[in-house]
């Protein structure tokens, strides 16, 4: 089974399903001076769970969406500078105006397919970090947005310097994306995901409103994309231009094809793998980590299409046949 | 009575060539209706107007006596139009159940829905599930349709479009590409459709055409030659001129 959901999916959440979230709680005890590595890693899954659903679900290839994530990234660093450092609300507004973004914008290029609906995604990211870095008096420009005090989560939690509060919150607010795309997936919006993505002309003869479908989809997609900004935001302090650039959408890209596409748990593999081995390379070989990363990403392309997970499936099914 | 489906003075030009021209059709409730004709006649042209892919320069299409000209393909679907295609047309890496499954759900508009799991919708399932059992496909259900006969995937292409409830069904070519052996299985699908569907056919295969049909319309060069019972057509000097050739001369 690689792309979960359908008709005759059982939706029950397997024992191994619960693996992350164990070795995860389990990172916070053991690795505590990796936390803001690990706070990094959890936007990461959030953004790679918001690019999969269209990506993986309808079939939809960007290499825009730091459009969304960066919109979510602002809106909470302006809310915070000018506002309210409250977190929660700011996790809202930047999930809420990046989900506008996607709506607006989707409803323009998601009239388009293939190579012209990937320039025009690229555009609208170029577009976005154009207008963040002219409008300096809101969004600082190329120095950044900074300065800005975020305050304790439900006035309880406040964040700490070790990264503590920030990795949890991440975790709690990584939780609830995680189910709530999780359901979406399962549901009968989803499996009509699937059949945009696997047959975008049986769709429209089956009678359905393709072209409503992805754009609910685009939009819920960036709205997620937003709130991941937004969190990168709040527990860094900082939003730079690069929450807008089209390198940050190509290597969430490169992210979730190295996990696995379509199977929900790539985007969890994809960017713990990819920053982990990031971390770990440029601390070894400072002049040469890309090499790394881009030798990693050859051999998974020309040898596992199913990224990562694809290449645990495999080994599982060769298990199998042997023990029969 | 108001036909099932009606075309009226129907035209499609794309610029100085006209593809379909003053196309005058009409198909009853329960027809059992063959659309014939030579290679570059315009059959699929006609198809794609009925079914909303292609706009007609002028003409009307009407769905139980409404003009449905425009109204785009999803909205026809709902007023009970389906279609199958020549050449597979399905949603290959998902199970067979699925294809069915994702057709109904359209119909019974569940397919909006996102917060309860799909498996949760019994009726989409169980319907589904009925419908393969009626084209004996049952045991195949859960397999996953690139890996069927090519045979099997022509009645999946069949099973989508009865998933739909159609009140009108069109067959591009159903048993296009199947084998002589397998295509009795084809064959004997298409006689057991519901009796109430009013189905037009479209088919190179006169076999096919002469067993199935009680109507045949032959259509050359965007213009309907003639029309009448498959007795009338196969004794029609004209259309052995332009289409059945010496073999049923």
């Amino acid at each position: 089974m690689t792309h979960a959901g359908g008709y005759i999916a059982d939706p029950r959440i397997r024992k191994i399903e619960w693996l992350p979230w164990v070795l995860a709680v389990l990172c916070y005890f053991v690795a505590p001076s990796y936390l803001p590595l690990g706070s990094y890693v959890l936007t990461m899954v959030i953004f790679a769970l918001s690019l999969d659903l269209i990506l993986g679900y309808g079939g939809i290839i960007t290499l825009g969406h730091s459009a969304y994530f960066g919109m979510g990234a602002y809106v909470a660093g302006i809310l915070a500078a000018r506002l309210t450092g409250e977190p929660l609300l700011g996790l809202l507004a930047g999930t809420l105006g990046a989900g506008l973004l996607g709506l607006i914008t989707g409803m323009i290029i998601l009239r388009t397919r293939g190579l012209a609906l990937l320039m025009l995604t690229l555009a609208i990211t170029s577009v976005c970090y154009e207008v963040a870095n002219k409008a300096t008096a809101l969004t600082g420009g190329a120095d950044g947005l900074g300065g800005f005090t975020v305050q304790p989560i439900l006035g309880l939690f406040k964040f700490d310097m070790f990264g503590k509060t920030a990795y949890l919150y991440c975790l709690v607010v990584l939780f609830v994306c995680w189910w709530l795309v999780r359901r979406l997936v399962y549901s009968p919006f989803g499996a009509s995901l699937t059949g945009v993505r696997e047959n975008n002309v049986r769709m429209h003869a089956v009678g359905s409103p393709v072209y409503q479908r992805l754009v609910t989809s685009y939009t819920i997609s960036a709205a997620l994309a937003g709130l991941a900004g937004a969190l990168l935001t709040q527990t860094t302090q900082f939003v730079g231009l690069k929450v807008l650039g089209f390198e940050l959408s190509g290597e969430l890209m490169v992210m979730l094809i190295l996990g696995g596409v379509g199977r929900i748990y790539g985007a969890f593999v994809g960017p713990l793998v990819y920053l982990v081995a990031q971390d770990y390379l440029a601390k070894q070989f400072p002049e040469y980590w890309y090499f790394g990363i881009g030798a990693m990403l050859v051999l998974v392309v020309m040898f596992a299409r199913g990224g990562i997970l694809g290449i645990i499936d495999a080994v599982i099914a060769r298990l199998r046949r042997k023990s029969d | 009575m108001s036909a099932a489906l009606e075309t009226r003075s129907l035209c499609k030009s794309f610029g100085a060539l006209t593809v379909a021209d003053q196309i005058n059709f009409r198909l009853d409730p329960g027809a059992r209706h063959a659309l014939i004709g030579p290679n570059g006649a315009g059959k699929t042209t006609f198809v794609n107007m009925l079914t909303g892919r292609l706009a007609p320069t002028s003409g009307q299409i009407l769905i139980g006596g409404d003009d449905i000209t425009a109204l785009g393909q999803a909205a026809r679907v709902k007023r009970g139009l389906g279609r199958t295609f020549q050449i597979n047309t399905l949603f290959p890496n998902v199970s067979v159940v699925d294809n069915v499954a994702f057709a109904v759900a359209e119909r019974e508009n569940v397919a909006w829905r996102m917060f309860h799991p799909a498996s949760r919708y019994r009726s989409v399932l169980d319907e589904s599930m009925a419908l393969l059992d009626t084209l004996g496909l049952a045991q195949d259900a859960r397999l996953t349709v690139a890996g069927l006969p090519y045979g099997k995937q022509r009645l999946v292409e069949i099973a989508i479009a009865l998933g739909l409830r159609p009140r009108v069904l069109l067959l591009d070519e159903p048993a296009a590409g199947v084998p002589t052996l397998e295509s009795h299985r084809i064959l004997e699908v298409l006689d057991a459709l519901p009796k109430d569907i009013a189905i037009l056919i479209i088919e190179h295969d006169m076999d096919v055409v002469f067993r199935f049909a009680q109507r045949i319309t032959v259509l050359t060069q965007g213009t309907v030659l003639v029309e009448g019972t498959p007795a009338e057509i196969a004794a029609n000097d004209d259309v052995r001129k332009v289409y059945l050739g010496e073999r049923h001369a």
